[in-house]
């Protein structure tokens, strides 16, 4: 090996190890952003390697290539708003899969043996369906696009149709690359497939969804990596694959059901009928709920991603803090698929500068709850539902759920009395122990804390 | 032999990846997912010599496009991870 190549090839060797290294940093948070720019560092150090391949004679496309995309990502990377980072890591997740399909798609010049084709089309193959995947999820996320699960008859008998077509039109290519066609049909129909395979999960279900579309970005750099004998880019790529695929499992447990059934079944779309629930619903007043949160010492916060829509993530930091200095002890239990991606509370409570410590999982909190004397639900609702306990016949029967209605007073601050994004009835809301305080989250809360200040 | 080779890679990383992200907390699954995301623009190295041979062919065209592409997950993903991390905070005391 010429000493060039050498020294790239060891490169690559130490950015794998850096990468590596900073995702082990990422296991905690006093050292996850030490651990974040490692990862850049492997990445720079990855890229300007590439730069010193002798096969590189010309270095303006790759320039404004770089200039192009580092201005556009540095500008959403600046100005996207915590409560959006689920629709911002969909589009990431796509424009990492279209890269794939187009270094896949370029690969094809220079392709020899079956072994290269197969990965080629493999990478076309992710790379496609996550970048159409992607959008569409994006598409839901924001609601320029209806978010609720698009389901009609023969959809599985259209979609076995088009995966037989893909496998049909792959082999074909990996015959006669020559031939131009087998690639159009392979890329077009991969593009489709990312599309029919996201229209049928509902926005709730979209925290597997862009874990899921996370591990396809990975595989697909993965699979470029193959069709262009890197090395790095194969490491990377299954480190980011394993990571989607250990969030999609963490996810899916979160709401007991299986891969498949979140993929195929359109979940909150059809629902069986809705089960009667028998009770009063008791709304309080903010002056009420003032005075029993005033005389209450033990108080859990459980956010929902309505708490992301009303933005009330910096109130509830201000009412959390009189309520500390009220000598009040208060938890926040974050529920798994609460949000719309895996640890999206999380995110926003820290941007609201709530330290991580005060942050508690769903097992963790549980068994605390019987001495909680107020829980309060900010715009949560499927994950705190009693139903998944007691009612068998209930959709999400066997969900892991926090246990609110152990505690010895339920708040639920909720705007009205539609159900949540699953179309489920909620029998926490008629249960003795709850009281619902009806409107704008961030409005009733700020009301609360006017109250504290008098 | 190279296509072994590389699977014994695929095969250790897969393995390695698993073993590290099952320790990451779930208060940090969002900037994992979006530190994941920037990795995944990895592809930009496999773009640069494709965008670089100095033919003007549609090979070139497509890489350029990919660094491009790659370059948005790789400078935003970054950069937005860190500003999340940057906002994890202890309890003082």
């Amino acid at each position: 090996m010429e000493s060039t190549q050498l020294l790239i090839q060891l490169s690559y060797v130490v950015a794998a190890g850096l990468f590596i290294y900073g995702l082990k940093l990422l296991g905690s948070a006093g050292t996850a952003r030490r651990g974040n720019l490692l990862s850049a560092i492997a990445m720079l150090l990855a890229i300007v390697a590439a730069l010193l391949d002798q096969g590189i004679v010309e270095y303006q496309w790759i320039l404004i290539g770089f200039v192009l995309g580092g201005v556009i990502g540095a500008g959403a990377a600046r100005l996207v708003q915590m409560t959006s980072m689920p629709e911002m890591v969909a589009l990431f997740n796509g424009f990492g899969g279209m890269a794939s399909l187009l270094v896949g798609v370029a690969a094809i010049a220079t392709a020899t043996g079956t072994f290269t084709l197969v990965t080629i089309v493999l990478s076309i193959l992710i790379g496609g369906l996550t970048f159409t995947g992607s959008m569409v999820a994006y598409g839901k996320l924001s609601e320029r696009i209806g978010s609720a699960a698009i389901v009609f008859s023969g959809q599985q008998i259209v979609n076995s149709l088009i995966v037989l077509g893909i496998l049909a039109s792959a082999v074909m290519f990996c015959i006669e690359p020559a031939n131009a066609q087998w690639l159009y049909l392979v890329i077009g129909l991969s593009l489709l497939f990312g599309i029919m395979a996201v229209i049928p999960i509902g926005g709730a279900d979209m925290p597997v969804v862009i874990s899921l579309l996370n591990s396809y970005s990975g595989l697909a750099a993965c699979a470029a990596g193959f069709a262009i004998n890197n090395n790095i880019l194969i490491v990377a790529g299954s480190l980011v694959g394993a990571s989607g695929i250990i969030l999609t499992q963490i996810m899916c447990k979160a709401m007991n059901r299986s891969l498949s059934n979140v993929l195929f079944s359109g979940f909150g779309s059809a629902g069986g009928p809705a089960e009667k629930v028998e009770g009063e619903i008791k709304p309080i007043s903010v002056d009420d709920a003032y005075y029993i949160l005033e005389a209450a010492s033990n108080v859990a916060i459980i956010p929902g991603y309505g708490m992301a829509v009303a933005q009330a993530q910096h109130v509830v930091k201000e009412l959390t803090e009189i309520l500390e200095k009220n000598g009040t002890e208060v938890n926040f239990g974050i529920h798994p698929v609460a949000g719309r991606m895996p640890g999206h509370m999380n995110v926003l409570l820290a941007e609201a500068d709530v330290p991580y410590d005060q942050l508690l999982e769903m097992d963790d909190i549980n068994p605390r709850m019987e001495n909680v004397d107020v829980a309060i639900v900010i715009g949560a609702n499927d994950v705190v539902n009693p139903a998944a306990r007691e009612s068998e016949g209930s959709p999400i029967y066997g969900m892991p759920v926090i246990n609110v209605d152990h505690a010895r007073t339920v708040f639920v601050l909720k705007r009205s009395m539609a159900s949540g994004f699953a179309g489920i009835e909620n029998p926490l809301f008629y249960k003795d122990n709850t009281r619902m305080l009806f409107g704008d989250a961030k409005e009733s809360i700020g009301g609360l804390i006017r109250e504290f200040g008098n | 032999m190279d296509a072994v080779f590389l699977t014994f890679i695929l095969m250790l990383s897969i393995f390695l990846g698993f073993e590290l992200i099952t320790k990451v907390p779930a208060t940090l699954h969002t900037p994992l997912m979006s530190g994941a995301n920037a990795i995944s623009g990895i592809t930009v190295v496999g773009a640069i010599g494709l965008a670089g041979t100095g033919q003007q062919d549609l090979s070139n065209w497509l890489g350029a496009a990919a660094v491009a592409l790659a370059s948005i997950n790789v400078v935003g993903g970054y950069m937005v991870t860190d500003r999340m991390l940057a906002m994890f905070k202890k309890r003082e005391g």
